[in-house]
């Protein structure tokens, strides 16, 4: 119960800071992408914000046992740079460089009236349907 | 230089990026997830015993933390309006697709995985960095779209 609230509340948080950076509006992250037009750096900012706090936590958290509210961590083990991770990740780009959406504005754009974040989220887990059929 | 960055806004971005740091913080912290939006998404399509309600309280949190911005700055949120929509589906497809094949996005791998200094998290953004600039400069300036 306790972890699904602090889940609710991570959330809010995120939310806030993705709105509060301006990374929901697609048109933002497009410029930050066009880098040969009116090339807009924030995004890289929005990054270096986050890394700022992620960078000094995550180290002192990992050194725990185990977290607060659950019995382990759950972190990708894989070390390797595979071709998976390298073509899904230039796949993705296209994608984020046609819509100017990745997952997170995505589902932060649902309650805000916005149709695009309602066709971004259904395509996103035809995405996900699509590769987990391939893969099998 | 007066048109030169002029929708830059690095203290907003800044202050957002500070959000989702301590929201990926808390997440760790005390529940030992990361906080990847597109592994949260998908790990709902088929999950295991005690997997659904956290992602789904979490994805409902996104949406309440953007609404709360919008009712204290109403003029934060922008609604594009007339991208093509068969455009955006395709694009949402590729970021699905691409994103569950990488097991990660931009918040998995540019904002925690970096954090762990992961060789394959700072390849993948990278990569998504630049495959999304070259679409970009393909789309707009050799193609001409202009949405």
């Amino acid at each position: 119960m306790k972890n699904n609230t602090v889940a609710l509340l991570c959330g809010i948080i995120f939310g806030a800071g993705l709105t509060l950076s301006q990374m929901t509006d697609p048109a933002k992250v497009l410029s930050f992408l066009d880098v040969t037009g009116n090339w807009d750096p924030s995004l890289i900012f929005v990054m270096l914000g986050a890394l700022t706090v992620t960078m000094i936590s995550f180290r002192k958290i990992l050194k725990k046992p185990s977290p607060l509210l659950t019995q382990r961590f759950v972190i990708a083990s894989k070390t390797a740079l595979d071709k998976p991770l390298i073509l899904g990740s230039a796949i993705f780009g296209i994608g984020w460089g046609i819509t100017g959406y990745c997952p997170g504005p995505s589902v932060a754009g649902l309650g805000l009236g916005n149709i695009e974040a309602l066709i971004m989220v259904c395509s996103i887990y035809a995405g996900f349907w699509a590769y987990g059929k391939m893969k099998v | 230089m007066v048109t030169l960055l002029e929708n830059f806004t690095p203290l907003s971005s800044f202050s957002g990026g500070l959000l989702i740091g301590l929201a990926a913080t808390l997440l760790l912290l005390f529940n030992g997830r990361i906080a990847g939006i597109s592994g949260i998404m998908s790990g709902l399509i088929s999950p295991g015993k005690g997997e659904i309600f956290w992602r789904l309280v979490f994805l409902l949190g996104l949406v309440l933390g953007a609404l709360l911005v919008k009712a204290v700055i109403p003029d934060s949120i922008k609604i594009r309006e007339g991208f093509p929509y068969g455009l955006l589906a395709i694009g949402g497809f590729l970021v699905g697709f691409g994103t569950r094949m990488a097991n990660g996005c931009t918040s998995g791998h540019a904002v925690c995985g970096i954090a762990r200094l992961s060789k394959r998290s700072i390849a993948a953004t990278l990569t998504f960095i630049v495959s999304g600039m070259m679409t970009v400069y393909l789309l707009r300036h050799l193609i001409g779209l202009s949405v």
